[in-house]
């Protein structure tokens, strides 16, 4: 209740967001820019990506340099069925949130051993074994992947096909995911992922079996971000290795960074940044990230809670 | 005396081939404040440690309400009824002092795997966390951010947030450390009070508390109990006078 009001600003923003994404397919219509709606899906796509890192990250503080791994499986469970021309929606939105959650289940019960520096090294190693598992299969293409003629099929119910359906079901995806994390930060569980991120010790003398409760969080936003990639494969149709690579990992923590880890919003914001600055800078420059290093710079010397915060403080100090 | 909570038997833990704690053994009644005395470096800590089962002792049994106790976790020992409080401090800073107490409190309310109601509608957990807030005097702090608070109310905000788990056995690492001669007072008085219906574990650096509220006392110099006994027993102890008091005049 107390922090509704307190937010009350970030409240108004986020729901003008939300009003703005709404329409927007209805202005690009008008004005015939279809590009703009490709780039708003792909924001979005990346915003539940970054949504479910921040559980784990911000949160959680389980610092993950292999979450992009589960971009990657969610967009092969829509590649690979449709290679053997099984377009079958459900099925394979089921392969991509299981199959996220059998791999964040086996490898997080082996990386929630470790801490700190261990834990983000391990998880980037079993993201690169993914990636270099399937560079390595001549079948689906290895490193060149896959090209996929015919998103999910929902039969008659949705036809993902249309573009604004499409985009219209990642919206729904992305107000979800939000819906989500903002119920289980709040909730027993949640307090439970964030005591322990706070003093974990503490957790376990007061009688918490934190392992477990971390694993769960980590399987949760596994699935999330399977999610996200079962939207990507269906989005750009293509799918390869590259995808699941541990710099686009890296590209997930800027855009959390960026947005304020620990906030509901904060990564969705950062997703925006990262998806219009690259948008609209690489148009001028080929060395965009030049600035996007910059800017990660300003918000990480300045702020530690992202760019909304480091607005305030500029504010502030006028 | 009643029947003993808790039972140690020849309780040892090396570090590298210094013994920290060597060959302790003891027993605390319900109803009775058992302090824990020594100079620095005794191993009155790793002692706490090895209770709480940070740590893992090399040989030797705790026995606590009559199971064994010596080979489980942490949460599994909290959740039997065994709290602790901590020498420096240890809290959620984050959290506010209520959220502090009630997560204390959520951790023996059976499983947490509850994703969707906010946990700070829980009414049943607000309202204990608020009790225990209230029992060490912190009922109208109950809002503030924890990080932000005192020395004083970080040591009383650890004793509610070790009384909300509602403990039959309450081991408490220099609860006293650092207090005024005011808050030492109103510290004596809890435990005092605390003590009706649990077992207490004391280790304090403060004679004048331990000697004030102690029923027994157990001394310890370079990881080995020396003496146990009455508060009488130990002041006359010459062992004990000479390791020891001695030093203190």
């Amino acid at each position: 209740m107390s922090a509704w009001a307190d937010k009350s600003g970030r409240y108004w923003i986020a729901l003008a967001g939300v009003l703005i994404l709404f329409l927007a397919p209805f202005a690009i219509s008008y004005w015939d820019q279809p590009f703009y709606l490709d780039v708003l899906m792909r924001l979005m796509i990346l915003a539940i990506a970054a949504i479910s890192l921040n559980l784990i990250l911000g949160y959680g503080g389980m610092i993950s340099l292999g979450h992009s791994v589960y971009i990657g499986i969610g967009a092969y469970a829509v590649g690979i069925p449709a290679y053997y021309d099984e377009y079958n929606g459900i099925l394979q939105l089921l392969l991509a949130l299981g199959g996220c959650g059998v791999f964040a289940l086996l490898t997080g019960a082996i990386c929630l051993r470790t801490r700190g520096a261990y834990f983000i090294m391990i998880t980037l190693a079993f993201a690169q074994m993914m990636y270099f598992t399937f560079v390595s299969i001549e079948e689906y293409g290895g490193d060149d992947g896959l090209v996929i003629y015919a998103r999910s099929d929902f039969g008659g119910l949705l036809d993902l096909e249309n573009n604004v359906v499409l985009y219209y079901v990642i919206l729904g995806c992305l107000l979800l995911a939000l819906l989500l994390v903002h119920r289980i930060v709040n909730s027993h569980f949640g307090m439970v992922i964030r005591g322990t991120k706070s003093n974990e010790l503490r957790m376990q003398t007061v009688g918490f079996p934190t392992f477990r409760y971390q694993l769960s969080c980590y399987v949760i936003s596994g699935m999330l971000c399977g999610l996200a990639g079962w939207l990507m494969g269906n989005f750009t149709g293509f799918i390869s290795p590259e995808m699941m690579d541990w710099t686009r990992s890296g590209e997930l923590i800027a855009m959390v960074i960026l947005g304020g880890p620990g906030s509901l919003f904060g990564p969705a914001v950062g997703a925006a940044i990262f998806i219009l600055m690259e948008t609209i800078l690489s148009e001028i420059t080929v060395y965009w990230h030049l600035y996007l290093g910059l800017l990660l710079i300003l918000v990480a010397k300045f702020s530690g809670k992202g760019f909304g915060a480091l607005v305030g403080r500029i504010r502030g100090a006028r | 005396m009643s029947e003993p909570l808790l039972e140690v038997f020849g309780l040892s833990r090396s570090f590298g081939g210094i013994a920290a704690t060597s060959d302790v053994s003891l027993k605390i009644a319900r109803g009775e404040i058992h302090a824990v005395i020594g100079p620095n470096g005794a191993g009155k800590t790793t002692l706490v440690a090895l209770l709480a089962g940070e740590l893992a002792a090399d040989s030797g049994t705790i026995r606590f309400r009559e199971d064994d106790i010596t080979l489980d976790a942490t949460p599994a020992r909290a959740r039997r009824g065994l709290a602790r409080t901590f020498q420096v401090t240890s809290i959620f800073s984050e959290f506010s002092a209520l959220e502090n107490v009630a997560l204390a409190a959520q951790a023996h309310t059976g499983h947490s795997f509850r994703f969707w109601k906010p946990a700070a509608e829980d009414a049943a957990l607000r309202q204990g966390a608020l009790e225990a807030l209230q029992k060490v005097g912190l009922g109208d702090a109950s809002e503030r951010n924890a990080g932000e608070m005192s020395h004083g109310e970080h040591r009383l905000l650890e004793m509610a947030m070790a009384l909300a788990t509602n403990p039959v056995m309450l081991l408490l690492d220099e609860p006293a450390a650092g207090l005024g001669p005011e808050e030492t007072t109103a510290m004596v008085g809890l435990l005092q009070e605390l003590k009706q219906d649990k077992g207490v574990l004391l280790v304090e650096h403060d004679m004048d508390v331990v000697f004030a509220i102690a029923d027994r006392i157990t001394v310890m110099v370079s990881g080995k109990t020396i003496a146990t006994g009455s508060p009488a027993e130990i002041r006359n102890d010459d062992r004990v006078r000479k390791a020891y008091l001695g030093e203190e005049g």
